[in-house]
């Protein structure tokens, strides 16, 4: 007896949001087992990080806010990676554009320290979206002009914007009061016109999160109303066809990188403006690779993404719920998360092929 | 600023050394290429093999045990890569991904009590005779075993891709799977084997980082360096001399620029912290100027045999 | 039948929604050159993929020499001595010969061995092959070669050939049919699969006619007509189209000087084409393929941008256009592979029609797709081409090659071009849709559009075209008019000798 694949003529759209679900129970199960190693108890462990954050009498109150202040970066990133995922285009560099957004976005708010104006914040907004944008034109210029593999370039930035970051906090934007600690000011704290603070109390809800639901809403008018959404899709499922259907590659590259790169600096300009509040060397906390996982979670569409957002947002927070109660290690939880994405891909292969057991032929 | 104070003698030898991992990675992955896989997953294997390797000669006090022990580590995490790309026929760029995230998480949830801990130190191996030559001696004779280990892996994948019947199979099976396949050569299981090969070095590289060049384990420690393996891959056109060129090219920059931080050079430390990753990026525009020549043709495509 | 070399019986095998092969037997004799004929999907591929160890039949039994024949892959049945040169070669282009060579064979001897038996077999059968070079930069013709004489130095008893001169020129066929009259006289079978009934007539003494996937006949073909064969193999009889001799008119498309470098390491660069075309005119141009079939279609439909001054539109330079700016003119074209450059596999009927249609459909207005409208285009292309699918949301790689192919070049027709440019509109589709597809292009030309036909076969550009022309390495031949042609002039014109033509005349 022997098992086959046998090609699908189109992935199986009911198994495509299933696939999902079932690499969460997978995750949880292989997790559960993990925990257990760590000499914890999985059950205990799984309800921490799972349902504690959000129902816990002691924590709820304040971890369900932090739902949406992790969420909305997470899928404010997630979102823009999605459209160029969906063509082929990887921009894995999501990271170094949230910093420069977020150093950009910070450096024009402190440059008018201490007005106040209300302008001021939509500026930043604004500044911290084109230092996204300008930082994800590197490879996108360079992979349209010169065919650059643009995997490697968006990464290798990432690195250097991280140094980028490591100068400037100690350099051109730390506090002039700050007694010599590496640092910007606190936007957050000490400067209000530039500060992104919770709309409404206690929700964790902060303009970011709006932003993120906006983008939902537009990236899903995009791809299934719009022309360039169209094109987006075609070009990931059969990049021939897109050219004969008169797509151009270079305007699809630069769209989809410079609108990844836009979002992503926008996740950090309203991050280090509200949650984070200052420009640190520690600020860069890894959203920009957490959201490659969520698009793909999310199954690049932007429902799903939402979706995802909220689930990965919850594994921060039951992360850190697990450290502070069971003693768990940090980084248990980002394994968590590799992992997670590591089962889903495997379980892809139950949308794109079906599987036949019998004794027939070996392939 | 004093220049002056580098000796390029020892600015060479220590080059070599920098090197190490980025060409035992390389190496590798040059060899997972070759067989038409694209495993981005080179830094998730190169940190987790760090790790493991600094864990296991720790407690073992045994560097030897502990390269072992990473390569063993690296090979284990890419046959998970395998058995996901190969038989669930996953995407491959996805797939790669999700190594490496999933290599950070373990290697920092493995490491994590050992932060701060001292290597065994691996001993020198002074060539007898050729050592004692002035300047070439000091320069490439007195290394650790690692380092030329290093340099013999690359002429053997040279040799072995080229005048072996299996490196000629490997070729033809990245160069064309559909032609292999019908030629009856099993894709599949020579693709794994490339991988397995792949992980394996990369594991080594990881454990030279945390067992010779830093030799501590931090977290993060690779800092990037898989990510440059890859970038080197390309530069050298899928050509195992031209590999050992690109990694003691980048060794180069990254030697001079920490000798420069060390001399006190009136450039700010993080732009000369960032002038590996520029040159990389540099360089990779400079390749893809002459055309992406030399790719194997089945490079990255997602293997399924139909009847 | 003790004397038979390989006796097939009963073979039957299935997959999944059809059946491949029913209860097929017939036996193959030594030295015999056999025929194997039947449509595309009439089970021929999955026969001889049985036979070299590919595929493993349902039931039913093979005997070879007598003794049970049951190979469990390609190496078995090389060891037992079967051997085949594939129609889609199985050859590694970054690879040389002697490399490639060396890869289909189980025990080859030594570099430097195996490249002199190279060219000692290669000259013995008179097909000249050096074992260095890179087989990425041989033609279509001396690839085959390659294939040929990777078999030949195995020694076979059976040597299995599929579809061997879908990509050879016409004397390239006669080289070829030499060396195979030389290996039969020497004892070797040989199973030579076609559907092309000329061929089989003069080169085979018998014949298993298959139709989807049973044995209907069998004959010694020289005693029959090509139109006797052709109707065994189609089981109806053929309904050819019929040209309405429309009238040409005004130049709608003229080309002049069309040079283009090549795309790719592995690509055909334009030289030097010059033609126009009329109104109601269809040209034919023929080929071996990757003679610059594509790079033509792609300067053509605007994929690729030409330097100013070499494609005119009714004496407008749209050399700097994009696809659907030429859209917009009337200039449309349908390329070769349906899936994946035609069509996008993965995506619906709807889908695919909004992938061309957009322009001169108004499927969109300020970049927002009008689906109700877009839905509406598909369901009137599957309407009038008889496209068989459950519906328009069905993927485009769920349909049959043939109503895929109907479906692609629907879409174009319903769209009114004024010129047409189409390559290979009938690869791999059955005899009725290629029927119906003919016709359409007829019908298109009779109401004042220029069509362009690229096509590799030649019975289909004579029956369809007024003026014939053919690429080779990327120019192409003096165009003549179809109707007084010899087989031996398209011969010439497709080989390469740009001006001999005049000689002939």
């Amino acid at each position: 007896m022997n098992i086959r694949l046998e090609k699908r003529p189109a992935p199986s759209r009911m198994l495509l949001a299933l696939t999902p679900l079932l690499a969460v129970v997978a995750t949880m199960i292989a997790g559960g087992i993990m925990f257990w190693a760590l000499g914890a108890n999985p059950a205990e462990a799984i309800r921490t990080i799972f349902w504690d954050p959000l129902f816990d009498e002691t924590f709820g109150a304040y971890s369900r806010p932090q739902l949406l202040v992790k969420a909305g970066p997470l899928i404010l990133i997630a979102i823009g990676l999605a459209l160029g995922f969906r063509a082929g285009i990887w921009n894995i560099g999501a990271e170094g554009q949230y910093i420069i957004g977020a150093v950009v976005g910070a450096g024009v708010g402190l440059a008018f320290y201490p007005t106040e104006n209300r302008l001021i914040f939509p500026l930043m907004v604004v500044a911290g979206a084109f230092g996204g944008w300008a930082w994800a034109m590197i490879p996108a210029i360079l992979k349209t002009r010169f065919g650059t593999n643009e995997i490697l370039v968006s990464l290798m930035l990432v690195y250097v914007a991280e140094n980028i970051l490591a100068s400037v906090s100690s350099g051109l934007l730390k506090n002039p009061d700050g007694m010599g600690f590496p640092g910007s000011r606190n936007l957050a704290r000490d400067y209000p016109a530039a500060s992104n603070l919770e709309l409404i109390p206690n929700s964790g809800m902060h303009w970011g999160v709006v932003a993120a639901f906006v983008a939902v809403i537009f990236a899903y008018v995009l791809m299934t109303r719009h022309k360039m959404g169209f094109a987006i899709r075609l070009t990931g499922e059969a990049p021939r066809a897109a050219r004969f259907a008169g797509v151009s590659p270079t305007r699809l590259v630069l769209f989809a990188l410079g609108t990844a790169g836009a979002l992503a600096g926008m996740a950090g300009l309203f991050e280090v403006s509200g949650p984070a509040g200052q420009i640190s060397i520690d600020f860069g906390s890894g959203y920009g690779f957490t959201a490659i996982i969520v698009a793909f979670l999310g199954r690049l569409h932007p429902v799903g993404i939402l979706l995802a957002g909220l689930l990965m947002a919850l594994t921060y927070i039951g992360g850190e719920l697990a450290q502070l109660m069971l003693g768990m290690p940090a980084a248990a939880i980002q394994l968590f998360q590799g992992m997670l994405l590591f089962f889903l891909l495997a379980m892809d292969v139950f949308a794109n092929y079906r599987i036949r057991i019998g004794q027939r032929e070996v392939a | 600023m004093e220049l002056g104070q580098i000796n390029p003698i020892l600015l060479i030898a220590s080059l070599m050394v920098a090197s190490t991992p980025i060409l035992l990675a390389a190496i590798g992955e040059m060899v997972v290429e070759k067989a038409g896989v694209l495993n981005l997953g080179v830094e998730g294997m190169m940190i987790t093999g760090a790790v493991v390797g600094f864990v296991t000669a720790v407690n073992s006090t045994s560097p030897v045990l502990g390269f072992i022990a990473a390569a063993c580590a690296g090979a284990g995490l890419s046959l998970l890569f395998a058995l996901v790309t190969q038989y669930l026929k996953s995407t491959q760029v996805a797939t790669g991904l999700a190594l490496t995230l999933f290599g950070l998480g373990l290697s920092s949830l493995i490491g994590k009590p050992y932060a701060g801990m001292k290597a065994p130190p691996l001993g020198k191996m002074h060539i007898p005779g050729l050592s004692e030559i002035p300047v070439l001696g000091p320069i490439l004779f007195q290394h650790d075993p690692m380092v030329y280990l290093s340099v013999l892996l690359v002429a053997a994948v040279w040799a072995w891709l080229k005048y072996s019947r299996s490196g000629l199979i490997l070729r033809a099976v990245g160069e064309n799977h559909a032609a292999a396949h019908a030629l009856g050569y099993k894709v599949v299981r020579v693709r794994i084997l490339a991988i397995l090969f792949g992980g394996a070095t990369a594991g080594l590289g990881g454990a030279y980082v945390s067992l010779v060049r830093v030799p501590q384990w931090v977290e993060g420690m690779t800092a990037g360096a898989g990510w440059i393996a890859l970038a080197i891959v390309v530069f050298a056109s899928w050509r195992p001399w031209r590999v050992l060129l690109g990694a003691y090219l980048f060794g180069g920059v990254s030697v001079l620029q920490l000798n420069l931080q060390a001399a006190g050079v009136a450039i700010p430390v993080e732009y000369l912290s960032m002038s590996p990753y520029l040159v990389t990026i540099l360089v990779l525009v400079i390749i893809s100027l002459r055309g992406n020549h030399g790719a194997p043709g089945s490079l990255g495509r997602v293997f399924h045999a139909s009847h | 039948m003790t004397d038979a070399l390989l006796t097939l019986e009963g073979l039957t095998k299935a997959y999944p929604g059809v059946i491949a092969n029913s209860d097929v037997s017939f036996s193959i004799k030594p030295g015999e050159v056999h025929a194997l004929l039947g449509e595309n999907g009439a089970g021929k591929s999955t026969l001889v993929k049985t036979i070299y160890g590919l595929v493993k039949p349902d039931t039913g039994r093979m005997m070879l020499n007598g003794a049970e024949f049951s190979p469990a892959n390609p190496r078995a049945a090389r060891a037992a001595g079967v051997a085949m040169v594939f129609q889609h070669f199985s050859l590694f282009e970054a690879l040389n010969v002697a490399e490639n060579i060396a890869l289909g064979m189980d025990n080859p001897p030594p570099t430097g061995e195996l490249a002199g038996r190279i060219r000692d077999v290669s000259e013995a059968y008179g097909l000249p092959l050096d074992p260095g070079r890179m087989v990425g930069d041989l033609s279509a013709g001396e690839r085959q070669r390659v294939e040929i004489i990777r078999c030949l130095l195995q020694n076979p008893r059976l040597l299995i050939m599929d579809e061997p001169t879908s990509v050879l020129t016409p004397q390239e066929v006669d080289i070829l049919f030499h060396t195979l009259r030389k290996l039969a006289g020497e004892g070797t079978s040989i199973l030579y699969i076609s559907h092309k009934l000329e061929e089989i007539r003069s080169l085979c003494e018998d014949a298993t006619v298959l139709r989807l996937g049973k044995v209907v006949a069998t004959c010694d073909p020289r005693e029959k007509t090509a139109r006797e064969l052709a109707e065994m193999m189609v089981g109806t009889s053929l309904h050819t189209p019929e040209r309405e001799g429309g009238e040409t008119g005004e130049v709608l498309l003229s080309v002049a000087g069309l040079s283009l470098p090549a795309p790719s390491d592995f690509g055909t660069p334009l030289k030097d084409i010059s033609f126009d075309l009329r109104a109601g005119e269809v040209l034919g141009i023929g080929g071996v393929a990757g003679n610059g079939q594509d790079e033509l279609l792609a300067a053509l439909s605007g994929e690729r941008a030409v330097p100013p001054g070499m494609v005119r539109f009714k004496g407008r330079d749209i050399g700097r256009l994009r696809p659907n700016a030429r859209r917009a003119l009337g200039l449309l074209a349908a390329p070769e592979e349906r899936l994946g450059h035609a069509a996008a596999p993965e995506m619906s009927l709807t889908e695919n029609a909004l992938l061309t249609g957009d322009t001169r459909e108004q499927l969109t207005s300020n970049g927002f797709i009008k689906w109700g409208k877009v839905r509406d285009f598909a369901a009137r292309v599957i309407d009038a081409f008889d496209v068989r699918t459950p519906g328009t949301e069905t993927a485009a790689g769920a349909l049959s090659g043939g109503n895929l192919q109907k479906f692609v070049i629907g879409r174009e027709i319903l769209q009114r071009p004024e010129v047409f440019v189409v390559n290979q509109p009938t690869w791999g589709v059955d005899a009725a849709a290629a029927a119906a597809i003919r016709q359409a292009i007829l019908d298109l030309s009779a109401k004042g559009a220029g069509v362009i036909v690229i096509s590799q076969d030649l019975d289909e550009l004579m029956e369809i075209s007024d003026h014939f022309t053919a690429l080779n390495e990327g120019r192409i031949a003096r165009i003549r008019p179809a109707r007084d042609l010899t087989i031996d002039e398209i011969g010439l014109m497709m080989g390469g000798a740009h001006d001999m033509a005049e000689a002939i005349v």
